[in-house]
């Protein structure tokens, strides 16, 4: 966020190094296509279409369509109404708690642990490139076959893959998925594993940033081990801790896939999550989509997510930088 | 916040550490003295031996179990799903997926959804890195504070609008079923931009100033230039973006609504549905192939990729 225009600034006499000649001040067409406007034009075009027809204009568009109901070819104001029907829907405080626990889930059990893996990897010296494949494998399996794979996994019968592992330490045969109760955080898990590859490569990366010197430091006011992993290791890697947190926050609250596909939102409502009422709102009536209110809603946790990270950095400023 | 990227460095100084790892120069944690200490090195066995099993387990366990059960019958599967050898192999469970349940049209369809994405996106993300680093026109800060900003919104405000888009376009047919509803869409892809972009930045300039006073116009210097010294950077954005193709779910689920052209990961939940269980099992191995492979044969690269994106997260 802030990287962009460090480098920048060194070489100042960038592109048109002409000097300060009359052509240089003329602003013509003709001399801007002799200067290769155009053909720089040409190169921005790609980029420039791409995203204005499908991010630019969609952003906007979401806008004033959480103000309209439409079927796709007529659309109508209709003021506040979606927002209203949106708050009306009984199924908005199951779906924004089921949210807020599938993220608080992922935030005590799947956050640390990539930290913690990659500290211990750092540490190990032969066969490092190994673990880092073997803890990356999952992260590059497709998520539906993931899913689909530990839906049988999380089979309730006493055969099951997980119900005869939890046998051999003598626990009873689980339900899973199929009890309220225990859906979510079998879901939790599955996204853990699915995602935590990805979180401990970025942390090994920073762990090689940290600079050795500050660990002779420590040696020399006598710390241990434990106490050079607290005061060294953990505060070097502070800053991305604090951006991998907001972004697990992002990412966690807009969960679709798992709930989607392992239970479809069941059972009993245990597992509708705020994208999956996004996306039942939108595509899957029979009558034709509320699109109003799905993009009421998505408008609401977008703002929402906005105004959590505003804070959240206010709030880590203090402590991110030195 | 702000680690500063410098591409290159990072492959060589992982090699040289393999090579000697007992060198005291680059030390982590632990030092020298901490490694000849007895509880010390026990701990560390401790760790390796935690790590390998566990990583083992967690990591490769799952997909050998699926590479296994894509052989083995429906009654070995579900009776004893974890018994290390089937009572037998059972080949045709693959066969079977791949004719019968069109397991193979969808391959391909999903081979050519990811070869289209891979082109078009590095297009758009090269040359617009080109314009935002190296031509550098007036516009170009306007254009870079745009795109960047689109990183800032989540995806989720996206969803319904940006279908729409492509349902029902201003002008032009509908992209519905076709591929480049789901290509175009995903080109517009900040994050790749901002990664090619920042190893442009880092190229040195007094080469392009060399070409351009020898006389090699825009499109030469990309092309002969840019982009042949920019292959370590092609290849991680590559793998994003082939990765983000084959991992995609709802957005080609809702584009391409039509079986006939679906890749086969938005077939699998169907194919579920109505299949037997080992031949579902073979599909999903099947479905497993191309990224595994891939990640096999480019591995440094996707291992450089990941810690990359944390880089410029960071």
């Amino acid at each position: 966020m802030t990287v962009l225009d460090e480098r920048r600034a060194a070489p100042p006499q960038r592109p048109h190094p002409r000097p300060d000649t009359a052509r240089r001040r003329d602003r013509s067409i003709r001399a801007w296509v002799r200067r290769g406007g155009l053909t720089t034009l040409l190169f921005a075009l790609p980029m420039i279409l791409v995203f204005s027809v499908y991010s630019w204009w969609p952003i906007l568009q979401s806008l004033w369509m959480s103000f309209q109901k439409t079927n796709l070819i007529t659309s109508q104001f209709v003021g506040l109404d979606n927002f209203v029907n949106v708050l009306s829907d009984p199924l908005l405080g199951r779906a924004v708690l089921n949210t807020a626990y599938f993220a608080l889930l992922a935030l005590v059990f799947g956050f640390p642990l990539p930290i913690f893996m990659a500290v211990l990897m750092s540490e190990v010296k032969r066969m490092k490139g190994l673990y880092s494949a073997l803890a990356y494998l999952p992260v590059i399996v497709p998520p539906v076959v993931a899913v689909l794979l530990w839906r049988f996994f999380y089979s309730a019968s006493p055969t099951g893959v997980f119900n005869t592992i939890i046998g051999w330490f003598g626990i009873p045969p689980q339900p899973w998925i199929q009890d309220a109760t225990q859906a979510m955080p079998a879901l939790v898990l599955e996204a853990t594993w699915a995602a935590a590859g990805g979180s401990i490569i970025i942390y090994l990366a920073a762990l090689l940033a940290v600079p050795p010197e500050l660990y002779d430091a420590a040696e020399v006011d006598g710390a241990g081990i434990w106490r050079k992993v607290w005061h060294v290791t953990l505060p070097q890697l502070r800053g991305v801790i604090f951006i991998m947190l907001i972004l697990q926050i992002i990412a966690t609250a807009q969960v679709f896939l798992e709930p989607y596909l392992f239970t479809g939102g069941g059972p009993n409502n245990a597992t509708v999550t705020v994208l999956l009422l996004i996306y039942r709102y939108a595509f899957e009536n029979s009558l034709g989509g509320k699109y109003g209110e799905a993009t009421a809603l998505s408008v609401m946790l977008a703002l929402f997510l906005a105004a959590a990270s505003f804070l959240y950095f206010k709030a880590t400023q203090k402590w991110s930088t030195d | 916040m702000s680690t500063t990227l410098k591409l290159p460095a990072v492959p060589r100084r992982r090699r040289r550490r393999a090579s000697n790892p007992d060198l005291g120069t680059e030390r982590g944690i632990l030092s020298l003295h901490d490694r000849r200490r007895r509880p010390v090195r026990m701990g560390q066995l401790v760790s390796h031996a935690f790590l390998l099993v566990g990583l083992v387990v967690v990591g490769l366990g799952p997909l050998l179990w699926l590479a296994k059960a894509a052989v083995s019958t429906t009654q070995d599967t579900i009776q004893q799903p974890l018994a290390l050898w089937p009572s037998g192999i059972d080949w045709a469970n693959l066969s079977q997926a791949w004719f019968e349940v069109e397991v193979g049209k969808y391959f391909f369809n999903t081979v050519a959804l990811a070869a289209g994405q891979w082109v078009i996106g590095l297009i758009v993300a090269t040359s617009g890195a080109y314009v935002l680093s190296i031509l550098r026109p007036a516009y170009a800060r306007v254009l870079q504070a745009a795109v960047l900003a689109t990183l800032f919104v989540p995806s989720v405000v996206l969803l319904v609008p940006l279908f729409i888009t492509v349902a029902r376009p201003a002008f032009g047919p509908s992209l519905l079923n076709t591929y480049l509803g789901v290509w175009l869409p995903t080109a517009a892809n900040a994050f790749n931009i901002l990664v090619v972009k920042r190893f442009f930045d880092s190229l040195p300039f007094e080469v392009f100033e060399a070409a351009r006073t020898d006389g090699a116009g825009p499109f030469r210097m990309f092309w002969s230039i840019v982009l042949p010294m920019s292959r370590p950077i092609v290849g991680v954005v590559s793998v994003f973006i082939i990765i983000a193709s084959l991992k995609d779910y709802l957005w080609p689920k809702l584009v391409l609504p039509d079986a006939a052209v679906q890749p086969l990961g938005v077939r699998l939940p169907n194919i579920q549905s109505q299949t037997e269980l080992d031949v579902t099992l073979a599909a999903l191995a099947i479905s497993t192939i191309i990224p595994v492979v891939l990640f096999l044969i480019f591995q440094r690269v996707f291992l450089r990729g990941a810690g990359l994106g944390g880089a410029v997260k960071g």
